[in-house]
């Protein structure tokens, strides 16, 4: 343990304004916004509403990017601001990276597959 | 004493590091720590959903996800890790004005719907096996337990945690280093809910479709 502050009055007087730890309404509205952005793809995939594969994708897709943002911004209390704008920092470097690995792997591999082909020697 | 001489001195000579003490005490840049921490498992997370990106239609003549997934369970365990997100939230509403028997009691609630969504994902791994789709059956089904299964095993890490810490307040109550302890691990299992957004979406629901 790391000294005399630990038995410091309970609720934090040392200013960790840099960590919000969010708010009931904060909570309430990224919870109900995820509840919607889980039920509709669900609901689209189930009973096949579109009607078309990669409509579909495209739109469930397009949900799951709003719904993770949502939980970034809500349940994560991300912004531009804690840890000095570090958070933030290091998230988009992560993002871009993820980013790279994704469409890096699956450009190469689809080119890998499509040339790797049975039928190659008709070329 | 010898801090005045240094602020004196730090007055009339350029300074080229922090002076300021507003993190002295320990643990002040823990958060953006396990920020990065968590941004490596990410990264974890980015290489498995590659992986099964590109093996994922690879069904070597075996059953495809279509075949396999049950799209009812999975809402229900989707419910069941937001649930705990929420929870879990509730909890740290709770520490925040200090009143810890209830924090506890949200910490209950949150391991109870982590425990319901890992019973439920090990109930539909133990039928996938018993049907026959077992991770040695094709390339799609390999990167389908490894990454589902990397995510059920950071859930069960997140329980352990969860009761450690459960158990470190009780005796020792809301000190400052449990508090830093508990906002770690929201921040992790937030996290993991997010990871499960990209889960449900990519594996369970593309792999619906035809």
């Amino acid at each position: 343990m790391s000294g005399s502050h630990d038995q410091a009055e309970p609720h934090g007087a040392h200013g960790d304004d840099h960590a919000p730890h969010g708010s009931l309404r904060g909570y309430v509205t990224g919870f109900l916004l995820s509840v919607v952005l889980t039920a509709i793809p669900f609901w689209l995939v189930m009973n096949d509403i579109l009607g078309n594969a990669t409509l579909t994708a495209i739109v469930i897709m397009a949900f799951a990017a709003a719904q993770i943002v949502v939980h970034m911004v809500y349940f994560l209390h991300m912004n531009g601001r804690s840890e000095g704008g570090w958070n933030m920092m290091g998230l988009i470097f992560t993002l871009v990276i993820v980013a790279i690995v994704l469409a890096g792997s699956l450009w190469v591999m689809f080119h890998l597959n499509s040339n790797m082909m049975p039928d190659m020697h008709r070329m | 004493m010898a801090k005045a001489k240094a602020q004196a001195q730090a007055a009339s000579v350029p300074a080229f590091y922090v002076t300021g003490d507003d993190h002295a005490h320990s643990g002040g840049s823990t958060m953006l720590g396990f920020w990065l921490y968590l941004m490596s498992d990410c990264l974890i997370f980015a290489v498995l959903f590659a992986t099964y990106g590109v093996l994922g239609r690879n069904y070597a003549a075996g059953p495809s996800g279509a075949d396999l997934f049950d799209l009812r369970l999975v809402a229900v365990n989707t419910a069941m890790l937001l649930f705990s997100s929420i929870t879990y939230g509730f909890a740290m509403l709770a520490m925040d004005k200090g009143k810890q028997a209830l924090m506890q009691r949200w910490l209950v609630v949150t391991g109870l719907f982590g425990l319901a969504f890992l019973a439920i994902e090990l109930y539909e791994f133990a039928h996938l096996i018993r049907e026959g789709a077992t991770p040695m059956r094709s390339a799609f089904l390999s990167s389908f337990f490894t990454l589902v299964g990397t995510h059920g095993l950071h859930v069960t890490f997140g329980l352990i945690w969860l009761t450690v810490l459960m158990v470190q307040v009780s005796k020792r109550g809301l000190i400052e280093a449990n508090r830093r302890r508990l906002l770690c691990l929201s921040m992790f299992w937030h996290f993991l809910d997010v990871i499960w957004i990209g889960v449900f979406t990519f594996v369970y629901l593309m792999g619906v479709l035809k």
